[in-house]
């Protein structure tokens, strides 16, 4: 097994004692060519990993802004294999991790094999399903082992002991701590409870975990890395996306990474 | 079988979020089945608040204009609430108050599943709120008020296709949301482990008191079992109790406005094997993974996917899928109504349509046994609109 590429970027912060930032867009919102360049725009700003969102007609781990920006892409004609091929472009321009989220019926309408092999072609670094829990993912972990793909998988506040071991040893590259019981993009609850469960799961494990769910402003995202190893945002950013200003979207990701530490 | 699979079809596919919550719905659920105290329960509610047995009935004028094989209809549309979405909603509803949660949720299509979960909510004392898509709710709007004046929150779910699977969608993130304090009453045998199986135990009263009915009336089992199939859960109920015994059974899926057209929600004659809103399982399905629209004159059966023992018991050759139209389902509601003053409802219209086309093959010595998952009131407004006339 080789180490991923998203390792070692958490390898090499962990060593200069940084946190992650780790930001979300939709592939294909408003377009492909646009994704392009946010892509570039969020090197450029100080992100570490990319998560690339692929558009699913169901995304039922989803809020609303992610759901609608799902619905744009769909429209503009975007699919899994779209996705990759967006990825295999980048190629030629940059070397940032890039992570697919997607939703795991178009993996499986895919062929799992076909999809490990053409994302790791094309120069993808990780894969998150959030609909497919570690209990169901014994082939996809398999195929993701031989290659240098990191197969990333979610914990949450409900999670048990039981539960933090399976995710745990199924997950390569960070574990995804979902910061509440919800959706993509709602409020996030600053309590001190994501401490505690992140601490629980430091009790198991050494490897890196990244909170995401619900971090929108440069305030909360500080919060979070504080106890945590790197910050996701996705909702905030689709939101600035649609707002389509390229000035206010640099600014907003100077904030967020200034703010992660 | 691998736990929580028939066959290749089933398992868990759901956000990490609520794995816990179905593990313990699960043990809840294994325990309640040899509970005697929840067993007792549960009978006493079905005999006294539900009305069972519902009446196995020959439906002699019906049959006599097929000429052919006697018709016998499992009166599912006299049970409390119009339909069978009883039977599981309040065995639910008793699991959830074992469970210790204040509050239950769940989709709704035709509004059957609403009202019943709405039922059950009411009787055991629990707050319930109920999503459903704003299509549905045009064509439903008798059941919206009735889920309104059973004190529910009708929320409706204006994003995709408005309808049915949509209303899943927002029934799973409400879960996801607030799945320390809420069950979602899942309305039938689909979606992650345990639900299919679950949702099954709780309908086989219905195939169990029709075993009973009709050795008493005829002496023995019928030759067919005929039931419209959405997410398949009267037909599951239905099935279940007969699936060892040599009777043929028939499944039928909504043609819409005929395979052709695209316009259906025939999943076994235009779907393919996927994973959808926590199973595997056949599904109408573009070659990119995404869900397909449907189309179907019944909100209850206008739903793209289906309950993975379905799909097994196909590939098995147990049970034969066909499907029944729009106009087909429309003409066997009226043929019924007029013919023995019984107005069922649009999705048990479906499998009313395949007894039409069957029974007159069939010698008179046979017997069919449809299963009337519910009564049409709900569909008269509906049914007024397509035939022009303004009430």
């Amino acid at each position: 097994m080789k180490e991923s590429k998203i390792t070692k970027v958490f390898e090499s912060l962990r060593s200069q004692n940084k946190k992650a930032f780790i930001p979300y867009i939709m592939a294909g919102d408003p377009s492909i060519e646009k994704t392009k360049e946010l892509v570039i725009t969020l090197e450029e700003c100080g992100a570490d990993i990319v998560e690339l969102g692929v558009p699913f007609t169901d995304p039922l781990a989803d809020g609303p802004t992610i759901q609608r920006a799902s619905e744009r892409a769909l429209k503009n004609g975007v699919t899994l294999k779209s996705v990759i091929s967006l990825v295999r472009d980048l190629r030629t321009r940059t070397k940032i991790p890039l992570v697919l989220m997607t939703y795991y019926n178009p993996v499986f309408k895919y062929g799992e094999e076909r999809f490990v092999n053409d994302a790791k072609d094309a120069g993808v670094d990780g894969v998150i399903i959030p609909d497919l829990p570690p209990d169901e993912a014994s082939s996809f972990i398999r195929l993701t082992k031989k290659s240098d793909i990191a197969s990333i998988f979610l914990l949450a506040p409900t999670s048990t002991e039981d539960r933090i071991k399976i995710v745990v040893k199924a997950s390569r590259g960070f574990i995804y701590y979902v910061s509440m019981t919800g959706i993509t993009g709602s409020q996030l609850l600053l309590d001190g409870s994501i401490e505690k469960s992140i601490n629980n799961i430091r009790r198991i494990t050494d490897k890196s975990i990244a909170v995401g769910f619900g971090v929108s402003t440069p305030e909360e995202a500080e919060a979070v890395s504080r106890i945590s190893d790197g910050v996701i945002v996705g909702s905030a950013i689709v939101k600035k996306v649609q707002e389509n200003s390229d000035e206010g979207i640099r600014d907003f990701l100077l904030k967020l990474r200034e703010a992660i530490k | 079988m691998t736990k929580g699979y028939f066959g290749q079809y089933g398992g868990r596919f759901v956000p990490e979020t609520l794995m816990p919550a179905l593990m313990e719905l699960e043990d809840a659920y294994l325990k309640s089945k040899k509970d005697k105290d929840f067993q007792k329960e549960l009978a006493h509610l079905q005999r006294t608040y539900i009305g069972r047995p519902t009446a196995l009935y020959y439906a002699k004028r019906f049959s006599e204009l097929l000429r052919g094989a006697k018709v016998y209809l499992k009166r599912e549309d006299l049970a409390h609430t119009g339909a069978h979405k009883i039977n599981n909603a309040l065995g639910q509803a008793l699991l959830a108050k074992r469970l210790g949660k204040k509050r239950v949720i769940a989709e709704t299509g035709a509004g059957q599943h609403g009202v019943a979960t709405a039922t059950g909510a009411a009787l055991v004392g629990l707050d319930c709120d109920v999503y459903m898509g704003t299509e549905d709710m045009k064509r439903q709007s008798l059941n919206v008020f009735r889920m309104r004046l059973l004190g529910v929150r009708v929320i409706e779910v204006s994003v995709g296709s408005k309808t049915l699977k949509d209303a899943i969608n927002e029934s799973l993130r409400d879960w996801t949301t607030n799945v320390r304090t809420t069950h979602y009453v899942l309305g039938t045998v689909f979606g992650p482990h345990p639900f299919p199986s679950m949702v099954r135990d709780f309908q086989s009263v219905i195939g169990k008191e029709a075993r009973k009915q009709i050795l008493g009336a005829e002496g023995r089992l019928p030759d067919y079992l005929i039931a419209c199939v959405g997410g398949g859960s009267n037909a599951m109920g239905l099935f279940h109790e007969f699936l060892d015994d040599a009777v043929e059974m028939i499944g039928v899926e909504a043609g819409g406005k005929g395979i052709e057209t695209g316009e259906h929600a025939a999943r076994f004659a235009g779907g393919s094997i996927g994973v959808f809103q926590g199973c595997k399982t056949y599904l109408l399905q573009d070659d990119d993974g995404n869900v397909l629209g449907t189309h179907s004159v019944s909100a209850g059966l206008d739903y793209a996917s289906i309950g993975p023992q379905h799909p097994y018991l196909k590939d098995t050759g147990r049970v034969k899928y066909t499907y029944a139209t729009d106009d087909e389902a429309l003409a066997a509601f009226e043929l019924l109504s007029r013919k023995e003053g019984i107005i069922p409802a649009l999705e048990s219209a479906h499998a009313l349509a395949e007894a039409i086309k069957l029974a007159p093959k069939l010698s008179g010595d046979k017997i069919i046994i449809v299963n009337l998952s519910g009564r049409g009131d709900k569909d008269v407004q509906h049914v007024a609109g397509i035939k022009g006339i303004e009430l």
